[in-house]
């Protein structure tokens, strides 16, 4: 048996589990997009791009969309601004300390997002206990209203999304070069000249790849948005899960996922076409 | 080099907003009031003897768990001999390869949710507890996948020649050499792949029926009516649940390579 | 008919000819090195007696029988790995026994047979020891009689000792040694280390880019090198242009930098352009009445048990090497005479320069 035959053979359930319950399942939603829909008839199985007519002139959805966007694009900001810091001390500290921060930044990660995201709900509350403190502390009257807000989702996502954020740093600073900061410390560099001129380089390609994570899953966020925002703050997938659960139009729906994972799948080409020219640069 | 003062107090900071919802819940949960707050004014087990008479959630636990062992044990079986070819083998194909079976991390769940629903409608296998397994399975397999590929990479295939060498045929030389040499990442990949299963809601949302409904999905739609401490308590035992599997976990394997693919020597 | 013979062994990836029509005699019992720098085609030859590597062309033939279509776990070859790939998940005597367990020895046997093998290599007090726990050179010792316990016909060591450091290295040169003859097991290294193939190796084969250049005792190579190659691998060489213009059975005559000088009787070469070769070793510092030539003193390094000097020549910089015998040595500036034997001179062919 050839090599290459015993490697296909190998990978054969794999495809076949994908071919069914990934490929096919995704035409399927693409061809469901394409249905028409009444509230009385239910899904017709006919095939037209009307559904994404009606989302595309639809302000209502450019909101949403828009919403989506500025949500993962803020998320992202903050998390490397939080992130590249925290994964460059983590690299100094004793060893002792280090797994502690280690357990601190993995740790969430393995606690399920409805759970973090409730605790950042009773946090963020009319009622809740930043709102408490402030209102103790006679900084202010009446609540700020955190919850069914972007703000919030933001807040609870950063949550969410920072380790892996600082996880993608750290591997990337674990392979540099140590002696690189003292080199520099050495020719006379601060501590602020040393991590903006030699960590955030060396950190890079931890931070576009922790970019490109912590965005496109922000963009697609469903848990965090739906407990957070409710209907008043809606975005991306929970509209689709409006539409599918609720409304039950599943072309439109379906539609809208689909614009979803276009634009999802465009951003994360369009920014490997960067990081490859950032990386040709560097390697010359 | 250390950290200074104003790193210590970075870390300091970021800890406590990695740990403040995680503690809010927990300090919640043990409320003696029937309202949420924190700190809570007493100690009380009021709201895990809610539990028992919760019988949605204790049903949604254990689906939850049979569903992450079933559907990781399921990841693992089709992911090790995948991880073999495209470890190993230079063919053509290999990367494509790779790329397909990583493509569940980057299409967005919720489109994974409805493009399950949409397949286990058609088929007739939507709310089933079969279908649930199968879209896991699919979603999950990307985790054990990349341990097992990362503890193939680190095998020095000089072993498998020594083994061949003195006498071993090919499958003696998997069971004996290869398979033993690769169990920790198979172990870990497995691990990460029940976790993620046990947490998932984004498509488990879209494809349970009441009688299938995973503990997440039930947490879910309970928060989204109303957040009372019974759903502080549950909380409190998964994060109890997890916390014990991170320990042996830890003991065992090792976090930080969990979820790196390094660290302890 | 030799114990191993390879007949024009070929191995080509695509258009890359990795090792090229090489023919080789290997005795029974002796200790045979493949030297070279790396891509000389060393591994590529061993992997090929090993079974790992398909010959392109070319006949293997151990003990008079075909390796080619006998796959590598039938070859019942001894084979110590430049990593060593122990089985980490298996102690020592577990490691040990592997290849005897693959063979289906019974259970007493195979004990006596461990603990023999691990008495070989002085290892008996570590035998359940786990290889993690190992340092390098006991790692080592493990690999070899992982090897030597299924008593191979022949013993295949891939640059065993590159990942030792330099005293360790030297020990094991001469334990490698002593185990193979109590062994007893004919044995085929691959090393890129010239000092460690001459120490070892009854026999020496020096490589380069897939071909075999010489293949001889390890002072006959040293001494009388076939070629530039040879010479500058082996040990230091000055190496100087000049032009062979007589040569018979007592002697020659050669000219350098427009200077004649004697050399070496018996150069079979046709009068013309040469290559004059000198060891270091060789040229003495001499009175200045008594000097072939002349040099002044650029450099003076000093090594503990030799000196070697860089001087400005005649013919060019030349490098000698002087035994440190308790005396101060000439200085850097110095002017220093220059001397040596006409038979200690090689005349080979001139060579183009390689890319």
């Amino acid at each position: 048996m050839s090599e290459t035959r015993r490697n296909w053979l190998l990978s054969a359930p794999g495809l076949v589990l994908f071919g069914v319950l990934l490929f096919v399942p995704l035409v399927m939603t693409f061809i469901l997009s394409l249905n028409s829909f009444d509230f009385y008839g239910g899904i017709k199985p006919d095939i037209g791009p009307g559904n994404y007519f009606a989302v595309l002139g639809d302000g209502y959805y450019y909101t949403i969309f828009g919403r989506t966007f500025a949500i993962a694009l803020v998320t992202t900001v903050i998390c490397v601004l939080i992130g590249v810091p925290v994964a460059w001390f983590m690299l100094k500290m004793t060893p002792f300390w280090r797994s502690i921060m280690v357990l601190v930044v993995i740790g969430p990660l393995l606690i399920s997002v409805v759970v973090r995201t409730l605790g950042w709900a009773i946090i963020l509350g009319n009622k809740g206990i930043v709102n408490d403190a402030l209102i103790h502390l006679g900084l202010i009257e009446r609540p700020i209203k955190m919850m069914f807000t972007s703000g919030g989702i933001v807040v609870a996502l950063v949550h969410v999304m920072v380790p892996f954020m600082v996880l993608a740093v750290w591997a990337a600073l674990q392979r540099a070069d140590p002696a690189a900061e003292r080199a520099a410390e050495s020719l006379g560099a601060g501590t602020v000249t040393i991590f903006r001129r030699v960590v955030v380089p060396q950190a890079l390609p931890g931070i576009l790849s922790g970019s490109l994570i912590v965005f496109s899953m922000s963009a697609s966020a469903f848990a965090t948005p739906a407990i957070i925002g409710g209907r008043r703050a809606k975005v991306i997938a929970t509209t689709v899960y409006d539409e599918f659960m609720g409304t039950l139009n599943w072309p439109l729906g379906a539609a809208i996922a689909m614009l979803l994972l276009v634009s999802v799948v465009v951003v994360m080409l369009a920014w490997n076409r960067l990081v490859e020219r950032r990386v040709e640069k560097v390697i010359g | 080099m250390r950290n200074g003062v104003f790193a210590k107090l970075c870390c300091l900071v970021f800890a406590a907003f990695m740990l403040a919802p995680i503690v809010v819940v927990v300090g919640v949960s043990f409320t003696p009031t029937g309202f949420l707050e924190f700190p809570p004014s007493g100690i009380s087990l009021r709201w895990f003897r809610a539990i028992l008479d919760a019988p949605e959630f204790i049903e949604g636990g254990w689906i939850s768990l049979k569903l992450g062992v079933i559907s990781a044990t399921l990841a693992a079986v089709i992911a090790v001999p995948a991880a073999l070819a495209i470890g190993r083998g230079r063919f053509r194909g290999r990367e494509a390869l790779l790329a397909l079976f990583m493509s569940p991390l980057m299409v967005p769940t919720v489109v994974l949710g409805i493009a399950f629903l949409r397949f286990l409608t058609v088929v007739g296998l939507s709310g089933t507890f079969t279908g649930l397994a199968l879209c896991h399975a699919v979603i999950i397999l990307p985790f054990v996948l990349r341990l097992v590929l990362a503890s193939i990479s680190g095998l020095d295939r000089a072993t498998e020649r020594a083994a061949e060498s003195l006498g071993a045929g090919g499958w003696t030389v998997f069971r004996r050499v290869t398979l033993p040499a690769i169990v920790p990442g198979i172990l870990g990949g497995w691990v990460l792949a029940f976790i993620t299963s046990f947490d998932e809601l984004t498509v488990s949302v879209f494809i349970v029926n009441p009688s299938t409904t995973t503990l997440p999905v039930r947490l879910y739609s309970h928060i989204a009516q109303t957040t009372d401490p019974l759903v502080a308590s549950v909380s409190t035992v998964t994060i109890l649940f997890t916390v014990v599997l991170m320990i042996v976990v830890d003991r065992f394997y090792g976090l930080d390579r969990l979820l790196i693919g390094e660290g302890k020597k | 008919m030799a114990f191993l013979e390879l007949h024009g062994l070929t191995k080509r990836y695509g258009t890359i000819t990795a090792v090229d029509s090489m023919t080789l005699n290997v005795e029974k019992n002796s200790f045979v090195s493949l030297l070279g720098p790396s891509g000389c085609g060393k591994t590529t030859t061993l992997q090929m007696v090993a079974g790992f590597e398909t010959p392109t062309e070319g006949r293997i033939l151990l003990n008079g029988r075909d390796l080619s279509a006998i796959p590598a776990r039938e070859r019942g070859l001894g084979i110590v790995f430049q990593s060593y790939a122990l089985f980490m998940h298996m102690t020592v005597a577990e490691n040990v026994a592997f290849g005897l367990e693959m063979r289906k020895v019974g259970k007493a046997e195979r004990a006596r047979r461990v603990a023999a093998a691990l008495d070989l290599v002085h290892l008996s007090h570590l035998a359940d020891r786990y290889p993690r726990a190992m340092s390098g050179g006991q790692r080592q010792r493990v690999a070899l009689a992982r090897a030597l316990v299924i008593e191979p016909e022949l013993l295949l060591l891939d640059e065993p000792l590159s990942n030792l450091d330099a005293k360790l290295r030297e020990e094991m040169q001469l334990e490698l040694r002593r185990i193979q003859r109590e062994a007893g097991v004919t044995t085929l290294m691959v090393t890129h280390d010239q000092s460690e193939a001459l120490a070892m190796s009854d026999r020496v084969v020096v490589m380069e880019r897939g071909h075999l250049r010489q293949e001889d005792a390890p002072f006959e190579v040293y001494e009388q090198p076939g070629s530039l190659f040879v010479s500058n691998f082996l040990g230091k060489s000055n190496v100087y242009d000049a032009r062979l213009i007589a040569a018979d059975a007592t002697g020659s005559r050669l000219v350098v930098a427009g200077r004649e000088i004697a050399g070496p009787a018996g150069v079979t070469l046709p009068p013309g352009d040469v290559a004059l070769v000198l060891r270091p070793e060789r040229v003495e510092v001499v009175a200045p009445d008594a000097a072939l030539i002349e040099g002044r003193v650029i450099e003076r390094i000093f090594f503990g048990n030799q000196w070697l000097l860089r001087a400005g020549t005649p013919f060019g910089e030349m490098l000698i090497s002087r035994r440190n015998s308790g005396r101060a040595e000439a200085a850097v500036g110095d002017r220093i005479g220059l001397g040596w034997e006409a038979h200690h001179i090689r005349v080979l062919p001139r060579e183009e320069a390689r890319a």
